[in-house]
């Protein structure tokens, strides 16, 4: 079998906080395959970006990474040890050069004293062998190719002077002219009017098929995953909770959480059906409940089981896997899933 | 409809936003000459892209935005007011009857109130209880409507999450018992899993109160499944108007059907069904000419670059403002929409 372009293997993030060591991603793992689109999914909280930046290595000074947790990067040449990585240049490889990441706010990507084309030219430099010169083509090209009007007149522009839907696509172009081999987006679409929204996720669309790179989608709304994402993790208070295909989870959701989530959602097919709420509130990071992290909340938890035996993941059909005590149990009686 | 609650004709604000270099004023029309009315009990919503001026315009309806022309009046059981003659008196019995539910409820909250001070202070400023004891019922009463008990009153908002905060700023924001509430993006902040709890719980209130909400969201699928009426905006005008489930079945203008459609389906299989509009709202410094909407209309012809469309009912209740909305058959399929029909001009 060929490598995973990316495997993330048992991650385990804690922070040191003045209320003591913060458990933020429990036990994660999940493999992104050359060319694919993986969606991240789960409320605020929930542990998405700080999985993300694990992949860069941009969380903060408090971090502690387990030891037996461990990110690769499987390239042609070389395999990447993500958390082994020390010095700044060999970091260059998950930080612009094989990995790249968009965010919500673009303003977090641009440096504001600088033009969007000298920091694109910038950031070429460093990470390819171009001259300024192909640097500068390649740059207006990219602002070209992700629709911004005028590319060559936008590329001596400030990105403040830019309109929030062009910023985006500007940041995009950005992450992309490097060519990595995986984009990290991390809520990209989130702050957008749902018009510019769907322009994002076409163009996104488009580009995944012409530079055949794979994605990290991560994003909060079901309904964008469902329309970019070829598999999907749902994460919980720092867990995932269920992986498996885009059309599995939320098609046929095994999880008690991932089926809350799509009861809650108001769905246009049905403008008469009740929205159900999950009931409860989501748990504080510094007392995560014992057991199932969604036991708390889950009208089907097993009593005395459920809040004190953290469940393993049960394989179900397709691939998919899901950490539910209830639905291991189902599945030992035979129950078809 | 019942009768109205809130009934604005030609309401515009306009801001002025800056001096030119030469003396010439530059203006921006936030709100412009739109005419909406809010029946009694109704939960009316309010859509439209950010910046096409629904903060203002449920501003100015609590007289909390300059109205520059047009007239609102308000009406209940008790008064009637002229937003634009009030007295210093009425203004101030209006605050009470007309209130705001914000959009973040970390910034509305003071994080050294405690949650009782926090929904007792409207009623302190506004001096509507005589005594600690009054005030202190009222409170009560309107957190447990709020379900937020009693130990949940000695805390401090810190100690809450988005969905209890937001819960915190709603009872704040009803304790006065307004008859008119407008919600501007209340749940925009919130996960998914809580904004169901909230949106119920607003839904609830509303009956059981009998308060006429004006709802502003840009989440279309949550204005569906909450309002009775919807209205959607686009650089500062009402573009359409109509009882929901009539205007998501039935949409009326182009604008209203490519929001629609730009809503990502739950359905794999849709994938790349949606119709897509294209570019941004334009400034409202400079807006465009005749239809505002026809620099990104695909349905756009000669005469929408010089005239304006006028708003106009097409059947009961449901209004649009586009030159061929008699024409056009806007029914959505599966996040299709067909063509229009025999739009030739
Ligand atoms: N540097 C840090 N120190 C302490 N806690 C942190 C730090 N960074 C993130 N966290 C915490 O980790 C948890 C997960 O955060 P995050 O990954 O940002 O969630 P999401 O992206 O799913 O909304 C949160 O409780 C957050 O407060
Ligand atoms: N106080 C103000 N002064 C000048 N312009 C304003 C002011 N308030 C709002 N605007 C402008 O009016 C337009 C409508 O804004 P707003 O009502 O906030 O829209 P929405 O709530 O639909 O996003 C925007 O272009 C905004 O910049
Ligand atoms: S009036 Fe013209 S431009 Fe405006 S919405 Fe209708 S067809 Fe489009
Ligand atoms: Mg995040
Ligand atoms: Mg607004």
């Amino acid at each position: 079998m060929t490598q995973p372009l990316l495997s993330v293997e048992d991650l385990t993030i804690r922070f040191n906080t003045d209320e003591g060591l913060v458990t933020a991603v429990d036990d994660v793992s999940f493999d992104i395959a050359q060319g694919e689109v993986m969606g991240l999914v789960g409320e605020s909280g929930s542990g998405k970006s700080v999985t993300a930046k694990s992949i860069m290595r941009l969380n903060a000074g408090n971090t502690r990474y387990d030891p037996v947790s461990r990110i690769m990067i499987n390239l042609p040449d070389r395999n990447v040890d993500v958390l082994a990585l020390r010095r700044d240049r060999d970091l260059r490889v998950v930080r612009g050069g094989a990995v790249s990441m968009i965010f919500q706010e673009p303003m977090a990507s641009f440096a504001p004293a600088i033009t969007v084309g000298q920091q694109m030219v910038e950031q070429l430099l460093i990470h390819t062998s171009m001259s300024k010169a192909e640097a500068r083509n390649l740059s207006i090209e990219m602002l070209d190719r992700v629709g911004i009007p005028d590319a060559s007149k936008r590329f001596g522009q400030y990105a403040f002077e830019f309109s929030g839907g062009m910023r985006q696509r500007a940041m995009i172009a950005m992450a992309l002219s490097t060519r990595p081999r995986l984009l990290i987006a991390d809520e990209p679409t989130t702050a957008l009017d749902v018009t510019i929204q769907a322009q994002v996720v076409d163009l996104m669309k488009d580009l995944v098929r012409e530079f055949g790179m794979a994605i990290l989608f991560i994003t909060h709304d079901l309904g964008v995953i469902a329309q970019t994402a070829d598999k999907v993790a749902v994460m919980y208070l720092g867990r995932i909770v269920e992986k498996g295909t885009v059309r599995q989870v939320i098609k046929t959701p095994a999880h008690p959480y991932t089926l809350g989530l799509i009861n809650a959602l108001p769905k246009l097919n049905d403008l008469e059906a009740e929205l159900t709420p999950v009931p409860g509130d989501i748990p504080s990071p510094l007392d995560r409940p014992a057991g199932c992290v969604f036991h708390t909340r889950c009208p089907v938890a097993i009593k005395g089981r459920c809040s004190s035996e953290v469940p393993n993941y049960t394989a179900l059909s397709g691939g998919r896997e899901v950490a539910c005590h209830l639905v291991e149990e189902q599945v030992k009686e035979g129950v078809s899933l | 409809m019942s009768r109205p609650v809130i009934e604005a004709v030609d309401l515009s604000v306009r801001y002025r936003i800056g001096s030119g270099l030469l003396g010439g004023r530059s203006y921006l029309n936030a709100v412009d000459r739109v005419s909406v009315s809010i029946g009694r009990g109704s939960f009316y919503g309010l859509v439209g892209e950010s910046g096409s001026g629904k903060t203002t315009l449920g501003r100015a309806l609590l007289r909390a935005a300059p109205i520059t022309e047009g007239s609102v009046i308000y009406q209940d059981d008790e008064v009637r007011y002229d937003l634009r003659n009030l007295s210093a008196q009425d203004l101030k019995d209006y605050r009470k009857r007309a209130q705001l539910i914000f959009q973040d409820p970390y910034a509305a909250l003071s994080p050294r109130m405690t949650v009782r001070d926090i929904i007792a202070e409207p009623l302190e400023v506004m001096g509507l209880t005589r005594s600690r004891e009054e005030t202190d019922a009222r409170v009560r009463e309107i957190a447990a409507k709020c379900r937020l008990n009693l130990e949940h009153l000695r805390r401090f908002p810190h100690a809450f999450s988005g969905g209890q905060r937001q819960r915190i700023s709603i009872a704040r924001a009803l304790v006065s018992r307004p008859r008119f509430v407008v919600a501007d993006e209340s749940v925009a902040a919130l996960d998914v899993s809580i904004q169901a709890d909230v949106l119920n719980l607003l839904q609830a209130i509303q009956q059981e109160m009998g308060i006429s909400f004006l709802f502003i969201s840009h989440d279309l699928s949550v204005v569906a499944h909450v309002c009775d009426h919807v209205a959607v905006m686009y650089l500062g005008q009402l573009v359409e108007t109509a009882p929901t489930a009539e205007l998501f079945s039935r949409p009326r203008h182009p604008y209203t059907s490519a929001l629609l459609s730009a809503i990502p389906s739950l359905d794999p299989d849709d994938q790349g069904n949606a119709e897509k509009l294209e570019g941004e709202i334009p400034s409202p410094t400079n807006p465009p000419p005749g239809c505002k909407f026809h620099t990104r209309c695909r349905f756009a012809r000669d005469a929408c670059r010089l005239e304006t469309p006028a708003l106009r009912e097409l059947s009961a209740g449901h209004f649009a403002a586009c030159h061929f909305a008699e024409e056009f058959d806007f029914r959505r399929e599966h996040g299709h929409q067909t063509s229009p029909v025999n739009a030739g001009v």
